[in-house]
């Protein structure tokens, strides 16, 4: 592998394992405030599984660079970090933070199924074993969708808003970085275009069947990953402050 | 013989002995979760998978291996992690499925490759009375590895080891 590619491959795993970092913890700020204890322990599930997958791409990227897997999620500050805004949201309402699970695990599982024939063999091997693990994620988050979506009508207008909010978010997930094109050339991720127009179909057709309607307007869509709302300071100055008390422990 | 430095065998029946930490009635052979055991002289090369990524086990898993092939007396013992390919619940073996039962874990079923969204699940029959009269409480349990079931003829409340 050359070295542009490699520094290619380097920004893409970074980037898919701050995605999964920051939501899972995210969702773990429900560990303890769950509507009920079954989902308590469900999301708490989903977050130890995403955090998981933080790990193994972390670990892709230590096997190119060297790097710390630990250092880089606990030592990084906020403007290197790579995830998309839509992670970083505060977890807002219980709708808020299935939506936004269930849009996450959508385009995971769709990208992880594309990227199955990755033609760098560590990539294809982590993701069959990631594969696994999602589409439990998706059977859930898919199911609360529908609940909510055509429950009552104050779920319903919850889990609406929460659509109109974070719909122009989502797209983010599809902007493929300055030098993805390289890496799809070479085989090594899929084309995210591709990957989005099956995103669409299979969420477009979930959201209208669960009672809900794609916004009329956009909104809001970030573009590069370079730039991050105020929310993610806050949620690493609380995610990274016991590791920073004190760097050099071996054992928590 | 040489005693000082123990074959391959006797390295994994050492390993035999190292119970699951969330499941100890079944030991990480069973599992599936140590894949090789290489011996070369007074070094032991161990290589093992994670069942579930996020599994925070996987640490304490590592460790007793590793403590379990240092007690034998190899010098250097070295844990490899693997992903590929990816741990099955198909790797656990006949014997541990029948234990999980007992101990009163429904076993996994037969793993097959299904799509991204499986809508039609398995009948899960009640590790208790055998009924596959049972309904899902919850997709997800109290490890990654399992999910909350009841049964509707003994009303017994249980557990599932998921199928993956």
């Amino acid at each position: 592998m050359n070295e542009q590619l490699k520094q290619a491959l380097i920004g893409k795993l970074t980037a898919l394992a701050d995605d999964e970092l920051i939501l899972a913890h995210r969702d773990a700020e429900w560990t303890g405030h769950g509507p009920i204890l079954e989902e308590d322990i469900a999301l708490a599930n989903i977050a130890q599984d995403e955090l998981g997958h933080a790990s193994i791409w972390l670990n892709l990227r230590s096997a190119l660079d060297g790097s710390d897997p630990d250092r880089l999620a606990f030592f990084r500050d906020a403007l290197e970090f790579r995830n998309s805004e839509l992670v970083e949201l505060p977890k807002g309402d219980w709708a808020f933070t299935m939506l936004r699970q269930y849009l996450f695990d959508t385009y995971e599982a769709l990208w992880l199924s594309a990227a199955k024939n990755s033609t760098y063999p560590p990539l294809a091997e982590a993701v069959a074993k990631i594969l696994r693990e999602e589409r439990f994620h998706l059977q859930h988050t898919r199911a609360w969708v529908e609940r909510l979506g055509q429950g009552t009508e104050e779920s319903h207008r919850r889990i609406q808003e929460a659509l109109d909010m974070q719909w122009g978010y989502a797209q983010q997930l599809f902007v493929p970085l300055a030098d993805e094109h390289l890496l799809v050339a070479a085989g090594i991720v899929p084309e995210l275009a591709e990957v989005k127009q099956a995103w669409l179909e299979h969420t477009t057709r979930h959201l209208r069947n669960s009672g809900l309607e794609l916004p009329l307007q956009m909104g809001y869509q970030p573009t590069h990953r370079e730039t991050h709302t105020e929310h993610l300071w806050s949620i690493l100055a609380e995610m990274q402050s016991t590791a920073r008390w004190d760097p050099e422990a071996k054992v928590w | 013989m040489d005693t000082l430095t123990p074959t391959a065998e006797r390295v994994w029946e050492a390993l035999r002995q190292v119970p699951d930490p969330e499941i100890p009635v079944i030991n990480v052979v069973e599992m599936g979760i140590v894949r090789d055991v290489k011996v070369d002289g007074d070094r032991a090369t161990l290589t093992m998978t994670p069942t579930f990524s996020g599994c925070p086990a996987l640490h304490l898993i590592r460790e007793q291996l590793e403590a379990a092939a240092r007690a034998l007396g190899f010098a250097e013992v070295e844990v490899r992690t693997v992903l590929s390919p990816p741990w099955s619940t198909d790797w656990i073996t006949p014997e541990a499925k029948e234990k999980l039962r007992q101990y009163g874990i429904a076993p996994p079923l037969p793993a097959q490759e299904v799509g991204l969204i499986q809508l039609e699940l398995a009948p899960i029959r009640c590790p208790r009375c055998g009924s596959l009269n049972t309904s899902t409480k919850n997709t997800f349990g109290p490890t990654l590895c399992k999910s909350i079931h009841v049964c509707n003829d003994c009303l017994e409340p249980f557990e599932s080891f998921k199928t993956v």
